[in-house]
C-alpha cells in the first residue's frame, strides 16, 4: 500500500508541475485547419511574432472544422478558451450575426498597406463582414494523377467523363460546389447556375448528372483526404483546396497535376471570439500578422493568394523549394480563366434543404 | 499444488487404478462427473493422485496429440478446425502487427513502399517517433491523457467500489433498477452520451475544461468498476464479516482486514478498465473537450482527419506496447487472485 | 423467519421482540446499503443522466420563438392562417419591433435559422429584414415590411411562423422520421422514398449491425470453443490474442484497417503478388460498406468471444461424450447437446455486439465512405456541422430508444447482474 500511495503521489506531482509550468507565458490559442495550412501560418505569422515578442506563446488548435459549434458551446459555458479563430467567410458571417465574434474597426486595428493605403482600401471587397479580417483567397479545385490518365484533364467536365477517364474520383461529401459543377457540365450557363439550383427541377438535374459518376465517387469530409487518396492511388482525380494539392505536387513530388477549370473561390480569415480572454494581445498580433509583408510571406509556404492588394507584387519564391509562387496562385490569370465565387446568400438559405436532398440522393 | 474437482477428465482415466489399487472412493459431483472424494482421502492417496494429475496435465498440454481411435474424417475435421481457429487468431492480431512496420515509414503515407518491402534501410526512418517525442501537440496530448485518465480513474474507482459494496449487501432495495442506471453509461451509444454532455456541460460551464472531461470519463468508467467489483463480491462469503464482528473487531478493522484484501484484485482490475476507457476514449473528448484537453486519441483523430502522417502510427505502436504492459499486469493479478481463491474455503 | 413466526414471544437481550429487532436491523442494513450506493447514483445522475435528459429537452424545445418574437406569436394566435388573408397590421407592427430588438441583440439570424429548418428561405428573410428593418419607422408597418422583403406579403411565410410558435415542437422528430409538415394545409405527409434519409439510415444501421453481429458469431464461436477445450494454461496464453485487440485503441485498429484495405494497401498488394487480381482489378474494400463491416467485425469480435468463452468453460465435455457413447453421431451430439447449452453466451455476446455496433461512429466515419455510414454519423454531423441541434438530438433519442429496447432484451436473456468482463 505504501508503495502504491507513493506512486500516486509522484504521478500527481508530475501532473501538477506540468500544469503549472504550462500556465507561465501568455498563451494565445489560435484555431485553424491543421496540416500544411497551419504550418504556413506557423512559419509566416506565429514564429516571427513569437521571436519578436517574448512572453507570448502561440499554440495551434486544429479544430476550425467545428468552430461554430464549439464557439456557441464555449460562449454558453462562459468559458471561451480560444483567442483567435481562422474561419471561412460564410462561417465568419454567421458568427458575426450571432454576436459570437467581435466587430473590428479594420482601419484602426490593422496596419496600413505597404503602399500607404488604408486597411479597408487595401482589402477592398474581401471584407465581407464587419467581423472578418481577410487572410487568403483559396479555391476548391481538382487534382488528377498524371500517370493514370490517357491525356491531361483540361475541363471540370472530364471529372464526369468516366469513358475517357475511368477510375474513382473523390468529391466533398456535401452539395456545395458539386451541384454547381454538375449543372455547368450539364450545359447550364455558369451565370445562371444559382437560378437553376433554386428550383426543384434544377436540383434534380444536378443530382441526375452526379448520378452518372456516383458509383465511382469516394466522398471526403476533410481536406487532407483527397491528397492521401491521390497519393495512395485510390482515386484518379479529386477535389480539394488548391493549397493541399500544391503541397502534394511540389513538396511530396507525387505524380499529380492541377485541373483549374471552374475552381470555386472562397475567402478565409480571422475572427476574434467575443469572450476571448487575451484580446489586447490578440489585436497586437493581428496588426502584425495581417500586414502586407506577412500576408505575402504566407504565400511562400502555401499556394493561397494574399487578400491585400498591396501584397500581390511581393509574392516571391517558395521558402524551401525556391520556385516562383505566383503561377501556383488560384488568382493567377492562367489559372483563373473560369471561376465561380462562393454564393454565401444562396447557401445560407438552402444549405439545410439541399443537404437533406443530397444525402437522400447519396442513400439511394 | 492442490487437488481440484474440475480435473474430472483426468480422474475418470485414473478411476480403475485408483479404486482397485489405492481404494479411493469416487463420488458424483454436481455436474454428474465421477471424481475422487477429495475431502475424505488419506495423505498417501492424495500424494498418489497429485502425482498422477500432474503427469496427466503434462500430456494434456500437448494438444495436437489425438486419441488413437479417431477415424480419418474426424482427423481431417480436427485439423481443419485448428486451421480455422488459427486463421481467426491471425485475423485478430494481424491488423495490430501491420501498424508497427508502417510507423517506421519514410514517406508520409500509410502505404508500404517498394524500399520497405525490399528491406532497404533507406525505406525506414525514425522521423515519426522523433515527431511524436518533440511535437508540442503530442507532448500535451500525453500529459492530458495521463492527467485526465488518472483523476477519472480515481473518481470512478472510489464511487464505483463504494456502490458495489452497497449493491452486494443482502438487503439492497431496487437493486436491478439501480444497477441498470449505474451501468447505463456503458450501454448508451457514445455519440449520444457525447452529444448530451456537449449540450449539458456547456450549460453548466464545464465544456472545454479539464474538470468536464474528467467527470465525463469518470461517468463512462464507473460501469466497469461496478461490474468487476460486484462480480468479485458475488463469491464473497458474508460469514467472514460476521465471524470478524463476532470476534469483536470494530467495523473499520473488519473493512480493512477482511473486505479490502478480498476485493482488491477486483478493484484494481476495475480501475484498469476505467483507466483504459478514459485513455482510449475519443468521441466524448472531441465534444466535451477542446484543444487544451486534447488527449492522445483526440490528437490521433484530428491527425487521421486533418493531417495524415505516420506520427499517429508511431503513437499507435507505443500504445500497443502500453497495452501489452497492462495485459501482463492483469494476467499477473488474475493469477494472484486464483492463488488466493485456492486457499479460501468455498 | 418461519421459526420466528411460530415463536412470537422470543426477545433479544434488551427485551425488544426479535421480530421487531430483526426488521429494524434489516431496515438499517437497507439504509446503509443505499447510502453506499447514493454517491455514485448522484454522480451518474448529474454527470450522465442530466446530459441525456438535456438532449431529450433539446429535441422538442422551441422556446426561442416565444423568447424572441413574444408579441408577434401572441398576436398571430388571433389570425386564421387558412383564411386566405394576411395577418393584421398589429402583427406586422409587433414583428417589426421585435426584429429591431432581435437585430440589436444579434438574435435575428438565430430565429431565421430556426424557421429555416422547417422551410428553406427563412435564413435570408430574417437576415435581409434585419438589415433593412431600421428604416421602417412609421406605420403602416405592413407596407414597410413587404417593401423590405416581398416574402412578408406571402401568406405562407406567416403560416410557417404561426405553426412553429409554441414552446415545444414535434418538427425535429417529424424530420428524423422522414415526415414533412405542409404549412399551407397543416398536414403531415411522409417523404417520398427517394427523399427519405433517416429511415433508410436507421434501417441500414440495423441491417449492417445484424450482419456484423452474425459475422462475429460465426468467427467467434469456433475460437471460443477451441479456447474452452484446451487446457487453462494454453487458453490463458491464447486469450491474449483476444484481449490485445480488445484493449488496443479503437483508432489504432481503424487506422490499421485503412492501411490494410485501401487500393494500394497490404491486402490488395498481396492478392496482386499471388496473381489473384491484376493491377486494374484492385478491389475496393474501403470507403464503402465492406470497409465498415470488416473493420467493425474485427473491433467487436472480442465482445462476442469473451461471453461465449466464459459460458463454454462451464459446460462439461462429458455431456457430449455421453451422447456419443450412447450412439449419437458426433455432429448430432454437438448440435443437440452442446450447442443449446451455449445459448446464454450466444445471447449475451450477440446483444452486446449489436448494441455497441448500432451506436458506432468513429469507424464508419473513417472507413465507411457513403455506403457504410451509420445513423450516428448523422447525429455528429448535425451537432458539429449543420448545427441543427434539435434534429441531431431527435435522431439521438430515437436511437437511444432502439438501444434500450435491446438492453431490456439483454436483461431478460442474461440479467444485468450476471454481467462479466473477460
Amino acid at each position: 500500500m505504501n508503495y502504491f500511495m507513493r506512486t500516486i503521489m509522484s504521478i500527481t506531482a508530475f501532473v501538477v508541475v506540468g500544469m503549472v509550468s504550462q500556465a507561465m507565458a501568455t498563451e494565445l490559442v489560435v484555431v485553424s485547419w491543421g496540416g500544411a495550412y497551419t504550418a504556413s501560418q506557423q512559419n509566416a505569422y506565429h514564429q516571427p511574432y513569437m521571436d519578436r515578442t517574448p512572453g507570448v506563446k502561440i499554440v495551434n488548435d486544429d479544430s476550425a472544422g467545428s468552430a461554430v459549434a464549439k464557439l456557441r458551446a464555449m460562449k454558453q459555458a462562459g468559458n471561451t478558451t480560444w483567442d483567435l479563430v481562422d474561419a471561412v467567410a460564410s462561417d465568419a458571417m454567421m458568427l458575426c450575426d450571432e454576436g459570437l465574434v467581435d466587430e473590428i474597426d479594420h482601419n484602426s486595428v490593422l496596419a496600413n498597406g505597404a503602399d500607404g493605403s488604408s486597411a479597408t482600401e487595401d482589402f477592398g471587397d474581401f471584407i465581407v463582414s464587419p467581423c472578418f479580417i481577410p487572410q487568403i483567397v483559396y479555391s476548391t479545385t481538382f487534382g488528377y494523377r498524371k500517370d493514370k490518365v490517357s491525356r491531361p484533364m483540361k475541363s471540370v467536365c472530364d471529372v464526369f467523363d468516366l469513358k475517357s477517364f475511368p477510375g474513382k474520383r473523390s468529391l466533398e461529401k456535401k452539395p456545395i460546389n458539386n451541384l454547381e459543377w454538375a449543372l455547368i457540365c450539364d450545359g447550364v450557363s455558369p451565370s445562371k447556375v444559382y437560378d437553376v439550383l433554386g428550383t426543384d427541377a434544377g436540383v434534380r438535374r444536378a443530382l441526375a448528372k452526379l448520378d452518372t459518376i456516383k458509383s465511382s465517387v469516394v466522398w471526403w469530409t476533410a481536406g487532407a483526404q483527397t491528397p492521401q487518396l491521390l497519393a495512395d492511388g485510390e482515386v484518379v482525380v479529386g477535389s480539394t483546396y488548391n493549397g493541399r494539392l500544391f503541397a502534394l505536387i511540389e513538396e511530396q513530388k507525387q505524380p499529380v497535376a492541377m485541373l483549374w477549370d471552374w475552381q470555386v473561390f472562397d475567402l478565409d480569415g480571422w475572427v476574434v471570439p467575443s469572450e476571448g480572454k487575451n484580446k489586447a494581445e490578440v489585436m497586437k498580433y493581428l496588426r502584425f500578422a495581417t500586414d502586407t509583408q506577412r500576408l505575402a510571406d504566407q504565400a511562400k509556404f502555401i499556394s493561397y493568394g494574399p487578400t491585400r492588394a498591396s501584397s500581390a507584387p511581393m509574392v516571391g519564391n517558395h521558402a524551401k523549394l525556391g520556385i516562383a509562387m505566383a503561377p501556383h496562385m488560384p488568382t493567377d490569370p492562367n489559372n483563373a480563366k473560369t471561376t465561380l465565387l462562393f454564393n454565401y446568400e444562396f447557401w445560407a438559405d438552402n444549405r439545410d434543404d439541399l443537404d437533406a436532398k443530397f444525402n437522400a440522393w447519396l442513400l439511394k | 499444488m492442490i487437488l481440484h474437482d474440475y480435473d474430472y477428465e483426468i480422474y475418470a482415466s485414473l478411476r480403475e487404478e485408483a479404486q482397485d489399487k489405492l481404494k479411493i472412493t469416487y463420488v458424483t459431483d454436481r455436474y454428474g462427473n465421477y471424481i475422487p472424494d477429495i475431502e475424505n482421502i488419506t495423505s498417501a492417496q492424495e500424494e498418489w493422485l497429485l502425482k498422477k494429475v500432474e503427469e496427466a496435465r503434462k500430456i494434456k498440454v500437448n494438444v495436437s496429440s489425438l486419441p488413437p481411435y479417431l477415424s480419418i474424417p474426424e482427423r481431417i475435421w480436427h485439423y481443419t478446425f485448428w486451421i480455422i481457429c488459427g486463421a481467426v487468431l491471425f485475423f485478430l492480431i494481424f491488423p495490430l502487427l501491420v501498424i508497427i512496420p508502417l510507423s517506421f515509414n519514410e514517406v508520409p503515407f500509410f502505404t508500404f513502399t517498394k524500399k520497405m518491402l525490399a528491406f532497404d534501410p533507406d525505406g525506414y526512418s525514425l522521423q515519426w517517433y522523433n515527431d511524436f517525442f518533440t511535437s508540442l501537440n503530442w507532448q500535451g496530448a500525453v500529459r492530458n491523457s495521463v492527467f485526465i485518465a488518472f483523476f477519472a480513474t480515481i473518481i470512478s474507482t472510489f464511487l464505483g467500489t463504494l456502490a458495489s459494496l452497497g449493491l452486494s449487501r443482502p438487503h439492497m432495495p431496487y437493486r436491478t433498477l439501480i444497477m441498470s442506471l449505474l451501468i447505463s453509461p456503458m450501454i448508451v451509444p457514445l455519440i449520444i452520451s457525447a452529444a448530451g454532455m456537449f449540450f449539458f456541460y456547456s450549460r453548466i460551464g464545464l465544456q472545454g475544461t479539464h474538470l468536464g472531461v474528467i467527470l465525463a470519463h469518470a461517468a463512462l468508467g464507473t460501469p466497469f468498476v461496478v461490474i468487476t467489483v460486484t462480480a468479485t463480491l458475488t463469491g464473497f462469503d458474508n460469514n467472514l464479516i460476521r465471524a470478524s464482528q463476532s470476534l469483536g473487531a470494530p467495523p473499520t478493522t473488519t473493512f480493512f482486514k477482511v473486505i479490502v484484501p478480498l476485493i482488491t484484485p477486483g478493484v484494481i482490475s476495475g480501475a484498469l478498465f476505467a483507466f483504459v476507457t478514459s485513455f482510449d476514449e475519443v468521441v466524448v473528448v472531441l465534444f466535451v473537450g477542446s484543444y487544451k484537453q486534447r488527449t492522445i486519441p483526440w490528437q490521433m483523430f484530428s491527425g487521421i482527419r486533418e493531417q495524415i502522417s505516420p506520427t499517429i502510427l508511431s503513437a499507435a505502436t507505443l500504445l500497443i506496447l502500453i497495452t501489452i504492459g497492462m495485459l501482463t499486469t492483469l494476467e499477473l493479478l488474475r493469477r494472484r487472485t486464483e492463488r488466493l481463491r485456492g486457499v479460501t474455503p468455498s | 423467519m418461519e421459526k420466528n413466526q411460530e415463536n412470537i414471544s422470543l426477545v433479544t437481550a434488551d427485551g425488544t421482540p426479535l421480530k421487531i429487532s430483526l426488521a429494524r436491523a434489516q431496515r438499517r442494513s437497507k439504509i446503509i446499503a443505499f447510502l453506499m450506493v447514493f454517491p455514485l447514483l448522484l454522480f451518474i445522475t448529474i454527470a450522465f443522466i442530466g446530459p441525456i435528459a438535456d438532449m431529450l429537452m433539446l429535441s422538442v424545445d422551441n422556446s426561442i420563438v416565444k423568447k424572441i418574437l413574444p408579441k408577434s406569436a401572441e398576436a398571430l394566435q388571433k389570425w386564421d392562417e387558412y383564411s386566405g388573408q394576411l395577418p393584421d397590421e398589429e402583427v406586422f407592427a409587433a414583428i417589426v419591433e421585435e426584429i429591431k430588438q432581435a437585430k440589436a441583440s444579434k438574435q435575428h439570424t438565430k430565429i431565421g435559422s430556426r424557421f429555416n429548418y422547417e422551410s428553406s428561405g427563412f435564413s435570408s428573410l430574417f437576415r435581409k429584414t434585419g438589415r433593412k428593418v431600421k428604416k421602417i419607422k412609421s406605420p403602416p408597418f405592413k407596407d414597410g415590411l413587404i417593401k423590405a422583403d416581398k416574402r412578408w406579403g406571402e401568406i405562407y411565410t406567416w403560416q410557417v411562423i404561426k405553426q412553429n410558435s409554441s414552446n415545444y415542437t414535434d418538427g425535429y422528430y417529424l424530420a428524423a422520421l422522414d415526415f414533412k409538415r405542409e404549412f399551407s394545409s397543416g398536414n403531415i405527409k411522409s417523404l417520398e422514398s427517394k427523399d427519405s434519409i433517416y429511415l433508410k439510415l436507421f434501417f441500414r444501421t440495423i441491417l449492417l449491425s445484424t450482419l456484423i453481429t452474425f459475422l462475429t458469431f460465426v468467427i467467434g464461436f469456433p475460437l471460443s470453443y477451441m479456447l474452452s477445450s484446451v487446457s487453462t494454461r494454453i487458453s490463458n496464453i491464447l486469450i491474449i490474442f483476444v484481449l490485445l485487440p480488445f484493449w488496443t485503441s479503437l483508432l489504432v485498429r481503424t487506422t490499421s484497417w485503412i492501411a490494410l484495405l485501401q487500393q494500394e494497401g497490404v491486402i490488395n498488394d498481396f492478392l496482386l503478388l499471388v496473381g489473384f487480381i491484376n493491377e486494374d482489378g484492385r478491389l475496393a474494400m474501403i470507403h464503402n460498406a465492406t470497409g465498415t463491416v470488416v473493420a467493425m467485425t474485427h473491433i467487436l469480435l472480442p465482445f462476442m468471444v469473451l461471453p461465449l468463452f466464459s459460458v463454454m468453460k462451464t459446460i462439461p465435455k462429458s455431456y457430449v461424450r455421453a451422447a456419443i457413447s450412447l450412439g449419437a453421431h458426433p455432429w448430432k451430439a454437438f448440435w443437440k447437446i452442446y450447442f443449446p447449452n451455449t445459448g446464454p453466451g450466444i445471447g449475451a455476446g450477440s446483444i452486446l455486439v449489436f448494441i455497441l455496433a448500432i451506436g458506432y461512429y468513429i469507424t464508419p466515419a473513417l472507413v465507411g465512405g457513403s455506403s457504410g455510414t451509420f445513423i450516428s454519423n448523422r447525429i455528429a454531423y448535425h451537432i458539429s456541422s449543420s448545427l441543427n441541434w434539435g434534429l441531431g438530438s431527435a435522431i439521438g433519442v430515437i436511437l437511444l430508444g432502439i438501444v434500450l429496447l435491446f438492453f431490456v432484451l439483454y436483461h431478460r436473456i442474461v440479467g444485468i447482474n450476471n454481467m462479466k468482463l473477460g
